[in-house]
């Protein structure tokens, strides 16, 4: 069908090359069909049909949906098409709550461009007319529904790409919505707030939780010092908010830009990133030693982190130990930087610019603070930092070029690459060759782990050994690396895992338009500017060696430990209540078996069967209530029984029969004397 | 002692966890509910390995399917073309009406009724139709016969003398 062949797009010739649906020809053709379902990287739906075009066999057609057949002529011009796409329009906006002018959504969305540049002039539809709150619960992210207009995006970004499926249609017709499992919250579903549902919005239904005015007031407030640290992959994005090409290189302008609304000091995520590798570097070579909790998993992704917490607390003991970069960056600077300056944590502000959503959930988290208060107080994205810089009226393509502020301004070339799917695992590989080959290791380009692909998988010999790594990005195909894992089809000494498609180079945070074309071109500035960076390996960075020697006394000693790395806690899924299986009210002994995912697996089920089985058998069934409930949250240790508020976790079919007689059979005759 | 979840494990397994039987494995599991709790919607997804919310999509697609308790006694009025138009309104209104319901409640406080209305039962010769726990057919209903019917349910239950709902397991407070 796709054939290569010849079809009449408006009158003109055009090959087909492979194609797959219409529109990519249209497209290519030079006309840019506007479209709110269609992206190139997920499913088709098909729904929206803003893409209709005439065709003289089939008559109108969605293009998005439709293959290209050798000699078909198409129209996508006509009376007809215009009027349709106008009415799709029309119709959209009739149930669309029009506040435009206070939407954060605002001359970005979709639906407001469309109808404009389709020549919309009036809505002849009835006014929405009721209008429901708004779910702010997330840290990251803020869910408008009256804004929604059902085009399933978000639903197929995160079923497809993260393998999530935290969206999808709930009931029917008229009363059709995109929500949460049970209409939750987004705090009380597994959302890992990466942000990706959020670049695939169209409308302002979804957006990213802006901080701007926290920071706008840190830095009005004379008795803060703003300090402000800048990820990777923000540097060759930004400028893509003010009409450059997506990978521009603007670090000089930002950091300009920064220091001209009122920002203290400008340092550099890039230093931590060094920190990082070169901790995380080392507790690799211990496991490895040791054979102990191997493979390793990079912990730099927070979304990555909570996915982990929440689907693999099993595995949590194998996850790096390391603070993200942003955690390290803010730990150092109200631990050791803020005396420097002669100021209490509480008075040294720090500002993260990630191309990230999820890193504010990370800067969240109860663990990162120092002196009570948190190592990390605002976070902005790409976006919302471009976003400061117009409501400060600056001309960003005209700023100058500025240095970044000393100490905390130098980062080594293998830092840089954190930025892109690879980097940190290049990093690792860069600072292990160095430590192990010595002075004569010149640069090392480590290429396989470099790309878009989604599974990457690499050998390195380091000491006489040979590792084997392995690097995903996207949570599906983190799941199914895993599974491969957990079946023992692959096996892996270190494995890099970013949640993002190409790394944080696509990150939930980046401009728009953030797809694969977008985030290759970034991720290809990001090895250019690699390329021509003196400091190499991460060992290379004079500040950062300094630095361990100064505060630490050393690397991954006990100190590091203190202020560089953390501890991970399993999460549930789904905020559920406990379930009852039997009827009764009496006050009988409590027990309750985990159905949460994990214990699930393990055989939850058959535990629970062999208690009633032994309940039965012992009669003592009368004096006891073996109830299911949704995850206790002790996941990494086999299924967990809480009895009485006690919790026993390691249980397991095969030894449910001695926990039941040991354990729980004794507190029944305690009862009943 | 009753294990609901075992006969829950059982329907999945007999499907073998496939996602294509998902709306039998829900029409099955709601026979032994009588409702789908958000729990075992939960445990749903975890076992045939979806997430929540498609199963929470699916659950809230379709009309039989009920996510909140439903009385011992479920009423099912016809709304139909027919049925409408041979007076269900009225019926309808009436029972809300005998058993106390109002605004968008649809179940008794007792939990005893559930009154529902549905689009066609295919009885349209019967016109106008209402159906109790999926197996007693009244026809040719009037606002008194209905009435009257739900007077020998409410007497039937005070004797104790009640027939067992036509689903097992029955509803929480039972
Ligand atoms: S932020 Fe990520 S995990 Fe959360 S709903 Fe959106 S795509 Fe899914
Ligand atoms: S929330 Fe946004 S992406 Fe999702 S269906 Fe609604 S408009 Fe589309
Ligand atoms: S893009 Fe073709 S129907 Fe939406």
């Amino acid at each position: 069908m796709s054939s290569n062949g010849k079809l009449i797009i408006d009158g003109r010739e055009i090959d087909i090359q492979g194609e797959k649906n219409l529109l990519e020809i249209i497209r290519r053709a030079g006309i840019n069909l506007p479209t709110f379902c269609y992206h190139s990287e997920l499913s088709i739906y098909g729904a929206c049909r803003l893409c209709l075009v005439e065709t003289d066999k089939m008559g109108l057609v969605a293009a998005c949906s439709t293959p290209p057949q050798e000699g078909m002529v198409i129209r996508t011009n006509t009376l007809r098409t215009r009027r349709l796409r106008k009415m799709v329009i029309e119709l959209l906006l009739a149930n669309h709550e029009r506040e435009c002018t206070t939407c954060s959504r605002s001359g970005r969305c979709k639906l407001q461009l469309l109808a404009h540049q389709l020549g919309v002039k009036e809505v002849r539809f009835g006014k929405r007319d009721k209008k429901v709150p708004l779910d702010l619960t997330s840290p990251s992210i803020v869910r408008d529904p009256n804004k929604c207009i059902l085009c399933g995006d978000c639903v197929r970004m995160c079923k497809e790409v993260q393998g999530l499926g935290i969206w999808d249609f709930a009931h029917r017709g008229s009363k059709t919505v995109v929500t949460t499992a049970f209409d939750k919250e987004l705090s009380d579903v597994a959302c890992v707030n990466c942000g990706q549902c959020v670049s695939v919005c169209p409308t302002g239904a979804l957006t990213v939780k802006s901080e701007i005015d926290k920071v706008w007031n840190a830095i009005h407030d004379p008795d803060k010092i703003v300090v402000a640290q800048i990820a990777p992959a923000v540097r060759v994005a930004l400028g893509e908010e003010f009409g450059l090409n997506a990978g521009e290189d603007v670090t000089g302008k930002i950091v300009a830009g920064l220091k001209l609304i009122g920002v203290g000091r400008v340092f550099d995520t890039l230093f931590t990133a060094d920190m990082t590798t070169i901790e995380e570097a080392n507790e690799l070579l211990v496991r490895l030693e040791k054979n102990e909790n191997l493979p390793i998993f990079t912990s730099c992704c927070p979304a990555w982190v909570k996915y982990c917490e929440q689907f693999h607390a099993d595995l949590l003991p194998n996850v790096s130990s390391c603070r993200s970069p942003q955690q390290m960056f803010g730990s150092v600077v109200k631990k050791y930087y803020a005396k420097k300056l002669n100021k209490r944590p509480e008075d040294v502000f720090v500002l993260s610019i990630m191309p990230c959503v999820a890193k504010k959930f990370e800067a969240q988290r109860p663990e990162f603070t120092t002196g009570g208060v948190p190592d990390v107080d605002a976070v902005l994205t790409t976006v919302e930092i471009a976003q400061m810089f117009k409501e400060a009226s600056i001309d960003f393509t005209a700023l100058p070029n500025k240095a970044f502020d000393n100490p905390l301004g130098v980062g080594s070339g293998a830092a840089l690459i954190f930025g892109a799917s690879g980097g940190v695992m290049e990093s690792v590989v860069r600072y292990v060759s160095g430590l192990t080959g010595g002075d004569e290791v010149g640069r090392i380009d480590f290429l396989p782990v470099r790309g878009m692909e989604g599974i990457k998988k690499a050998y390195v010999k380091a000491g006489g050994k040979i590792l084997k790594l392995a690097v995903v990005n996207g949570l599906a195909n983190t799941e199914k690396l895993i599974s491969m894992l957990k079946s023992g089809e692959a096996s892996f000494d270190a494995i890099e895992v970013m949640s993002c498609p190409g790394g944080c180079v696509g990150g939930g945070g980046q401009p728009e338009v953030n797809d694969t074309v977008a985030r290759t071109r970034r991720a290809g500035e990001i090895y250019e500017m690699d390329r021509v960076q003196q400091l190499h390996k991460p060992q290379d960075n004079y500040f950062v060696v300094k630095a361990f020697e100064e505060w630490f006394g050393g690397v991954n000693n006990h100190e590091t430990h203190h202020a560089l790395h953390t501890t991970y806690v399993p999460r549930r899924r789904i905020n559920g209540k406990p379930f009852i299986m039997n009827d009764s009210q009496s006050q009988r002994l409590q027990v309750s078996v985990c159905l949460g995912t994990g214990c699930y697996l393990r055989g939850a089920y058959d535990v629970i069967k062999e208690f009633n089985d032994l309940a039965e058998n012992r009669g003592i069934a009368g004096q006891i209530e073996i109830n299911g409930t949704f995850c206790l949250e002790k996941c990494d240790n086999g299924v967990s029984v809480n009895v009485n508020d006690e919790i026993i976790t390691g249980v397991s079919p095969e030894n449910a029969g001695e926990i039941f007689i040991n354990k729980i059979s004794p507190l029944v005759d305690k009862n009943l004397r | 002692m009753e294990r609901k979840f075992e006969r829950l494990q059982e329907i999945i397994e007999s499907h073998q966890g496939k996602v294509a039987h998902l709306i039998a494995i829900l029409q099955e599991v709601q026979e032994e509910y009588r409702y789908l709790p958000e729990e075992v919607l939960t445990y749903i997804a975890t076992a045939m390995k979806v997430s929540p919310a498609t199963v929470y999509g699916v659950a809230t697609f379709y009309a039989q399917f009920s996510l909140i308790p439903k009385g011992k006694y479920v009423i099912r009025v016809c709304d139909g073309t027919a049925c409408h138009v041979r007076g269900s309104e009225p019926i309808h209104f009436a029972l809300r009406e005998n058993l106390g319901l109002t605004g968008g409640e649809s179940t008794t406080g007792d939990m005893q009724f559930t009154v529902e209305t549905v689009s066609c039962l295919g009885a349209c010769g019967l016109a106008p139709v209402v159906v109790i726990n999926g197996d007693e057919v009244h026809g040719q209903t009037t606002p008194e016969s209905i009435v009257g019917a739900i007077k020998r349910i409410v007497s039937l239950e005070k004797q104790g003398e009640s027939k067992s709902p036509s689903e097992t397991g029955c509803c929480q407070n039972a």
